[in-house]
């Protein structure tokens, strides 16, 4: 039998310090956005900003959870529907903002209870039907009549210059936070647990890993994270109408940016958002084929590269720009 | 004249090897014991000749015909069925729906319902039983009488003793010996050496993926192939 | 408005919904794919059937000829093209890819046919308004009532094929194991084009009949699907009748809702949906294990 050599892990390698660096040289610059960027890239900044976010969202939960949700957009809704009434009710605006997205999140506590239970296309289309009845019953609040909607009057008390500005941090704070937060997931047992239940559940759960628990927190951080995502949007386009919001589309962006990017990566679907971003600021405006194109795009990375862009690179290259993972390493001089 | 021949054949599951350079031949009317430890290989290489598994390398003819890129419904049609690790019969179906759906497939021959009965007669009253409501041995027997319907020429057996009580292994046996007896061509795989060696003509031991051992049954002692089977290092001077 | 009434619709709607949702409950039973684009792939149907129509003045049901031939050849390349490599990533990317083709068809169909809501009630005359009267507030529609006949001879003759032919038998040990039936000589991915080409048949079926009763619109299809899907849940993944004894709750629950307020018609359907979720999930298993073994055979 062949002699053990020793091992080092690792957890840090040059690569990952490097990018790391360069991570928040970039940071730094975003943060001064406002104030060096004009309001249209501001604008459009912030908006990059919330498809990251739902990108990295939907991902946690189909890539690190494995579970594919084509409802994520009653998170969405929800979330919009969080700031209008508790804004309305003189709560500070982007107070109201995070409060929202908590309260969404507990409310996802009791909801994946129920759905969590559900497997495969069935917790999919389940999470649709809920995400159905949601617009109905934000339909039936008087407040938003039906589908007319009404629009976040509390961000009358900004200025507009003002407004874009913290809207823009606000969506900076939060994407970064949730990044930190999946980051920090991922690197604690909850992350190996997590990358072992997306690889083999039966096998996860022979070794004593809590399957149950890794799921609940994918799906009530997916949940916060989605909720607000939409509070931003509603911040950003002004008007709430239901139809808008708790809309499938949503489900599509994100589940092409997520599978795209690569799921189960984490650098995956930041590189989706950043693609969708692209593709609609050129193409957004040509309608219904735009949407057939995003469709197909997505159907052919299903067949064709199922571990999406990151997926492939990092297998080809081997290439890892966070510190997610483990590296075993063979200490020289042994055999 | 050898009804199978193995080449160099490679399979891996993933990054790991687990057949690597396999080759040998069987003539028909053979029986041969595959053994070794767990993990050597013997399952693998077993799949890969039945189609079950992709070859990585290296070529397998049958009856002098090149199968290796062949899927394994199209070497059931040729001769080849393979009685897999852990029964894997349809357990929503009845033993006799087990016994039917395989013999629609497979090639005409001696092996019917009623002659698998014959062989396998425990499964008599168990006909129109679930399969999964079946004890070990009864679901070997269906397992055994659902590769037999498809009449081939050879056939391949893993580990069909695996899971069994001391009983139900020498019922098992004791239906094989009709079997062995036929002239089918058989390779085993088998973890209790007696037995392998009891029944077979020749046998094959494998080690991390190679063969480090093989000849005919009654001219190969017990401490050489144990020596073999775990990877034991001859000492210099013979004991 | 009469209760009796509305119960008896619903119950012939829920034939209708028994039809929709048996491919999909079908192909779930062979493949564990839940395909996402059902419900569009039947508004395609219902979209060619019209083309069809406008362009040869055949009756609905003669064009059924040629409609239901190439949603058969829709089912095969579906599965070789897409759900074969699909499946072979895993269980979730199949579920990927179906609404990825969902979200194609749609808007496809929207470019091609524009926002506007058809039907193909005028083409078939009588037949759409018919109906025999049982008492002075009971009817039966004889289209609802042609519906409902094909739904049980739909689900019957598949499970009698699944239960006693030699095919039957071939598909249900594919079913069960579709790595250790090639080892018996079966060749799954055959198996699986002809489950996909049958779920196909009755979507194309089943968007005829949607044409043919009421009216659709290219984006039709994330409903039906909905529609399809709680059918399928209710009566208990994998089981055919259940299927049908899903769909009639759908229809009741629905009709029922749509009597006590106007905006009830889904959320009934909706509710009914989670409370059998809940029921399922946190006790009354055994309600649905007897309804599973109606629609298990032997």
């Amino acid at each position: 039998m062949s002699q053990m050599s020793a091992y080092r892990v690792e957890r840090w390698t040059r690569q990952s310090a490097v990018f790391c660096a360069l991570a928040a040289c970039l940071l730094a610059v975003l943060a001064l956005g406002p104030w060096i960027f004009t309001a249209s890239i501001t604008d459009h900044l912030t908006t990059l900003f919330i498809y990251v976010i739902l990108a990295v969202m939907w991902n946690a939960l189909a890539g690190y959870g494995g579970l594919i949700s084509i409802g994520q957009q009653a998170f969405f809704g929800l979330g919009a529907y969080a700031l209008i009434r508790l804004s309305s009710a003189g709560i500070p605006l982007y107070l109201a903002m995070l409060i929202g997205a908590l309260l969404v999140g507990l409310l996802a506590l009791p909801v994946g209870q129920l759905m969590l239970r559900l497997r495969g296309g069935e917790f999919a289309v389940g999470m649709w039907v809920l995400a159905e009845l949601t617009h109905f019953l934000v339909n039936l609040d008087p407040m938003i009549q039906g589908e007319t909607g009404t629009s976040l009057v509390a961000l009358n008390a900004f200025a507009p210059a003002a407004a874009r500005a913290d809207t823009y941090w606000m969506g900076l704070l939060i994407m970064l936070a949730l990044l930190v937060t999946v980051f920090m997931l991922l690197r604690g047992r909850v992350g190996a647990s997590i990358q072992a239940i997306r690889d083999d559940e039966i096998a996860a759960a022979s070794v004593g890993v809590n399957v149950g628990a890794g799921k609940r927190v994918m799906f009530i951080l997916a949940a916060l994270g989605t909720a607000a995502a939409g509070a931003l949007w509603v911040t950003t386009s002004i008007s709430f109408q239901p139809a808008a919001y708790f809309n499938i589309q949503w489900t599509a962006y994100m589940l092409f940016m997520a599978l795209v990017g690569g799921l189960g990566t984490f650098e995956g679907p930041i590189i989706g958002a950043v693609l969708f971003f692209l593709i609609e600021a050129w193409f957004g405006a040509t309608g219904v084929v735009y949407l057939i194109g995003l469709g197909g795009i997505a159907l052919g990375f299903s067949i064709f590269v199922p571990r999406g862009i990151w997926g492939v690179v990092e297998t080809r290259l081997g290439l890892r720009f966070l510190p997610v993972g483990y590296r075993l390493l063979a200490l020289p001089g042994e055999k | 004249m050898t009804i199978l021949n193995v080449e160099a054949l490679e399979a891996a599951h993933g990054l790991l090897k687990a057949v690597r350079g396999v080759s040998f031949s069987i003539a028909p009317g053979e029986v041969v014991a595959l053994v070794g430890a767990n993990g050597a290989g013997k399952t693998t290489l077993l799949r890969t000749i039945a189609g079950a598994h992709r070859a990585a390398a290296g070529a397998i003819s049958f009856e002098a015909r090149n199968i290796t890129k062949l899927r394994a419904h199209q070497r059931v049609r040729l001769g080849i069925a393979m009685v897999p690790e852990g029964r894997r019969l349809f357990a929503g179906m009845s033993v006799e729906e087990n016994l039917k759906v395989a013999g629609a497939h497979g090639r005409r021959g001696r092996w019917t319902i009623e002659t698998v009965l014959e062989a396998f007669p425990q499964l008599k009253p168990k006909l129109k039983a679930r399969a999964g409501e079946l004890s070990g041995g009864q679901q070997q027997a269906t397992a055994i009488g659902r590769a037999l319907m498809t009449n081939p020429r050879l056939l391949l057996l893993d580990e069909v003793s695996l899971g069994l009580s001391p009983l139900a292994v020498d019922q098992v046996y004791a239906s094989l010996r009709t079997l062995l007896d036929s002239g089918t061509t058989i390779i085993l795989v088998e973890q209790d050496l007696t037995r392998a060696l009891a029944v077979s003509s020749r046998v094959i031991c494998m080690l991390e993926g190679a063969i480090v051992l093989a000849g005919r049954s009654d001219a190969l002692g017990r401490a050489e192939i144990t020596e073999a089977y775990f990877g034991l290092k001859r000492s210099a001077t013979p004991s | 408005m009469n209760l009796l009434n509305q119960i008896l619709q619903g119950i012939l709607l829920g034939g209708f919904y028994a039809l929709l949702a048996c491919g999909l409950s079908f192909l779930f039973g062979v493949m564990r794919i839940i395909n996402l684009a059902h419900g569009s792939l039947a508004v395609l149907a219902a979209y060619l059937l019209m083309s069809l129509i406008n362009a040869t003045n055949w009756p609905p049901f003669a064009g059924l000829i040629l409609v239901l031939p190439v949603m058969a050849l829709i089912g095969w390349a579906l599965q070789f093209a897409v759900l074969n490599r699909s499946l072979r990533s895993g269980p979730l990317i199949p579920v990927l890819s179906t609404f990825g083709i969902a979200v194609i068809l749609d808007n496809a169909m929207f470019q091609q046919y524009g926002a506007n809501t058809v039907s193909l009630g005028p083409d078939i005359g009588d037949l759409a308004y018919n109906s025999w009267n049982l008492t002075s507030t009971l009817y039966i529609g004889q289209l609802d009532a042609l519906i409902f006949a094909t739904a049980v001879a739909a689900l019957g003759g598949l499970q009698l094929c699944l239960t006693y032919t030699p095919i039957g038998r071939t598909i249900r040990a594919t079913a069960e194991d579709p790595s250790v039936v090639e080892l018996v000589g079966i060749d799954a991915r055959k198996v699986y084009a002809m489950a996909a080409v049958i779920s196909m048949i009755f979507a194309g079926l089943a968007g005829a009949f949607l044409g043919m009763r009421s009216s659709f619109a290219p984006y039709a299809g994330g409903p039906l699907l909905i529609f399809a899907f709680e059918t399928v849940v209710i009566g208990g993944l994998g089981s055919l009748w259940g299927t049908l004894v899903g769909g009639i709750i759908l229809g009741v629950a629905q009709n029922i809702g749509a009597a006590i307020n106007p905006r009830g018609f889904l959320i009934a359907g909706h509710l009914v949906f989670l409370a059998i979720l809940i029921l399922r999930t946190f006790g009354g298993g055994s309600i649905f294990r007897a309804l599973r073994r109606l629609g298990r055979p032997a």
